[in-house]
């Protein structure tokens, strides 16, 4: 069996997963790789739980990742990378936007927010990488910039080049203007540089 | 360049399995494609909707949606309709009767079936309708197989003068893969051709039409033996064999990429003798099939020996992760897939959008004692949920006035006093609620009635509709006036009422006086889906903590912008703990509807004055 890379995204609708994903597919499109992709979404856009799946390698036959075969996970979310992060196989890469967001329930108090997400994750036998892109972005100048932060931070970490997966990201903004290049750029080299230089 | 050379120099393009469809629907010269959005088949429509040489339309049912593909069908042009799994049983009755006529122009109707109910109220298996109305069953693998078998299916059509269902489920129309297109073709519409005793179905002529369609089984069942769709993978082991289809034969390869097995495209009528064939081939054979144990009852009843559900899960959708125990488990042998544990998180359902206009209604209905309240289909269905819990039943598109009718009519002594009311959405009302109205009004009913009306097919994604004066392409065409459909329905006028959603007050006034009166009344909402262009959004709100006083009301709203920023618990005068909560705004995603002003005693919810920097949301 061929060898087949397995990148778990995962967030809140409306975040820009299924974005994240069609973006890394590119860049594995790019690469020369057959890809498949595939959101598991229940009404994704009404701030519910979204998770895509990229697969790439030789040949792609399933498009869902087996619990405990993920090589990477992108979250944008700290609760749901600790939803999640069963499903990554030992060893793998867990890039973790720090900034929580909390949904209703959580907030009138029906269910609590997990204490200390980042140390529960740290528990798992994984490569943490934990820093807040929301942070970056909104510095940056927009919050919607979390999606280029949090793909510049996983350049580093895929067996994709970075330079294929930033062409990949740009080229989304091709007809947005000179701007809104400079900034993804700007963004994607922000979050490279703080999954390199993680402050925990 | 040639279009040979077109397509040579084209590269494979990276999409889903609803895109393959529509290009292929285009690639293969059809004319006239309908659909009524539903998800997971909404986007099929979405992407032909782009192509200008295809005549496209939201339909208001899939019905209808299936009448106008059948029209086409027979003015000979090819033609696709699209639908959800559900959506099928609304269109069932039109289907049962064409299947006698067959098709002229190609006609394809694309079933999604939501396997893993992702956003539907049930799971079922649209191949009973190929078994059911004696018609061909495709089932495509990935999208590159979405491309080749919706091009095959015009032709088959064609070939038998007969539609062909094209079975998708979730996982087909929502993976992303690449295709690589061949030749479009151009097919011209052809000349309708009067023929009433094939056309027009009364007893007499459909009597000698069945005869034909049973011949038409036969001759199916022999093509389907040499189709080549219908593929058997030559494994390097025998221990075990699978026959399979559609998303699972992707997920059984991937399982078990050194076994044989036979890959299904066209799937019914099912090549029996191939498949006998094939099980003396193997030790073990096994039927993988998502949801029914179709084949399995199928291929049992010619005497072929294999193994099915009772191994293999009834519901849900079959990844190498449910298939791989369940197998090992029939091989006696280990699971080689580890136990993966759970990781116990807070529960994110979904939620209504920041300010949208049915916020409002769950706010005031669920303020409202003594009701029995029937929901619908749509966005709506969540003011079932936290914080309103303010729905009692839902069944399916348009049965809340009908169950709500039935409620009225059925109900106890213990309920005699109990105000019921029906909750339905623009597009709803419109595709299977009016005659439910109908009902209601004609058989005296005491229902009173929320259309909420917010211009759009709102839960999947706010498509146009005949309520928002706008077609597919967004062109500007007939608005539908509620009121007077209402009237013509046969409400009377004094009982109906036109409020806006984000005033409080009017609202309950209307409510609550409508829920007294003993006939029939009608609660029509007019602010439009925040998801559209037509929502105009206004300068973001924020709170004032010195003035909030940590009563929650604004809570109760359900808006996902207001936030508890901090918790206390007090003791009252009278001894009891109370919680105060006490909130903040996201300002970045709050859209000054002013909802949440209404309900905040203290005034401590204002407008953000300085818009120069973003409100940054803490938790905790």
């Amino acid at each position: 069996m061929e060898q087949i890379t397995n990148i778990l995204v995962v967030g809140i609708g409306g975040q820009g997963v299924m974005t994240a994903a069609d973006i890394i597919s590119q860049a594995a499109i790019l690469d020369g790789y057959d890809v498949k992709k595939t959101e598991v979404a229940g009404m994704a856009q009404r701030g519910g739980v979204v998770t895509s799946h990229v697969r790439f390698g030789n040949k792609v036959l399933s498009p869902s990742i087996t619990p405990g075969h993920a090589d990477l996970m992108l979250a944008f979310e700290p609760a749901e990378a600790l939803r999640w992060v069963t499903h990554v196989r030992n060893g793998a890469t867990v890039m973790v936007n720090s900034y929580p967001q909390a949904p209703p329930v959580v907030s009138v108090g029906l269910f609590d927010y997990p204490e200390n997400p980042e140390q529960q994750l740290a528990d798992h036998p994984i490569n943490l990488v934990n820093f807040d892109a929301g942070n970056i972005a909104i510095h940056l100048g927009d919050r919607r910039l979390v999606n280029s932060v949090m793909l510049g931070a996983i350049a580093a970490h895929l067996t994709l080049s970075s330079e294929v997966l930033k062409t990949a990201l740009l080229s989304r903004f091709k007809n947005k203007g000179a701007e809104m290049l400079a900034l993804n750029d700007a963004a994607f080299e922000a979050g490279k540089h703080a999954s390199l230089t993680p402050t925990q | 360049m040639s279009v040979a050379q077109q397509v040579q120099s084209n590269p494979a393009i990276f999409i889903s399995g609803n895109e393959a469809v529509a290009l292929a629907a285009r690639d293969a010269g059809c004319r006239v494609a309908s659909a009524y959005p539903g998800t997971p088949s909404t986007e099929i429509l979405e992407f032909i909707a782009a192509y200008p040489d295809l005549y496209t339309e939201w339909s208001i049912n899939e019905k209808v949606s299936l009448e106008v593909a059948i029209g086409a069908s027979l003015a000979g042009s090819r033609a696709l309709c699209a639908m959800k799994h559900v959506g099928m049983n609304v269109a069932s009755d039109a289907l049962m009767t064409q299947t006698l006529i067959g098709a002229v122009g190609g006609l394809v109707i694309a079933i999604a079936d939501d396997v893993g109910l992702s956003s539907s109220q049930n799971e079922q298996d649209s191949r009973y309708w190929g078994r059911f109305a004696h018609l061909p069953v495709l089932e495509p693998s990935d999208s590159q197989d979405a491309y080749d078998m919706t091009r095959f299916a015009f032709g088959l059509s064609e070939q038998y003068a007969v539609p062909v269902i094209l079975r998708l489920t979730t996982r087909i129309c929502h993976v992303k893969g690449l295709v690589t297109l061949s030749i479009p073709q151009v097919k011209e519409g052809r000349k309708f051709t009067k023929d009433p005793s094939r056309l027009v179905m009364v007893p007499g002529n459909a009597r000698q039409r069945i005869p034909l369609m049973l011949e038409r089984d036969k001759t199916l069942a022999t093509f389907s033996e040499s189709c080549s769709l219908n593929v058997i993978e030559q494994g390097s082991t025998r221990q075990v064999g699978f026959i399979t289809s559609g998303a699972a034969y992707c997920h059984v390869r991937e399982a078990f990429p050194d076994a044989p097995l036979i890959k299904l495209g066209m799937s019914h009528p099912a090549p029996i003798e191939m498949i006998r064939e094939f099980a003396d081939s193997v030790e073990k054979l096994v039927v993988i099939e998502e949801v029914e144990p179709l084949l399995e009852t199928e291929l049992k009843a010619a005497g072929i020996q294999l193994h099915g559900k009772e191994a293999i899960p009834r519901m849900g959708e079959l990844t190498p992760a449910v298939i791989t125990p369940a197998v090992a488990r029939l091989l006696g042998k280990e699971n080689t897939i580890a136990a993966v544990g759970v990781t116990e998180v807070f529960p994110r359902p979904p939620t209504m959008c920041v300010a949208c206009p049915h916020l409002g209604i769950y706010y005031c209905l669920s303020h409202v004692k003594n009701t029995i309240i029937a929901g619908d289909i749509g966005c709506y269905t969540l003011g079932a949920g936290h914080p309103w819990n303010a729905l009692d039943t839902c069944i399916s598109m348009g049965a809340s006035l009908s169950v709500a009718q039935g409620i009225d009519k059925g109900r106890s002594e213990e309920d005699a006093n109990k105000n019921v009311l029906a909750v339905i959405g623009d597009s709803t009302f419109l595709h299977m609620g009016m005659q439910g109205l109908l009902d209601i009004t004609y058989n005296k009913g005491n229902v009173t009635i929320l259309l909420l009306d917010n211009r759009a097919v709102g839960m999947t994604g706010g498509q146009n509709a005949p309520s928002s004066g706008l077609n597919i392409h967004g062109d500007a065409t007939v608005k539908i006036d509620f009121r007077k459909l209402c009237e013509a329905l046969g409400v009377r006028s004094e009982r109906i009422h036109e409020v806006n959603p984000y005033e409080l007050p009017t609202l309950f006034k209307a409510l609550r006086d409508e829920v007294k009166v003993k006939e029939p009344s009608v609660i029509i909402t007019n602010q439009p889906c925040v998801l559209t262009e037509r929502y105009a959004k206004q300068p973001p709100l924020t709170v004032d903590t010195d003035k909030c006083t940590g009563c929650s009301n604004c809570l109760d709203v359900g808006c996902p912008a207001i936030l508890v920023a901090r918790r206390e618990t007090v003791i009252k005068p009278n001894g009891k703990e109370k919680v105060l909560s006490f909130v903040n705004i996201d300002s970045a995603a709050c859209t000054g509807c002013n909802l949440c002003i209404n309900t905040c005693a203290p005034d401590a919810i204002v407008p953000v004055i300085s818009t120069a920097r973003i409100d940054t949301v803490e938790l905790k």
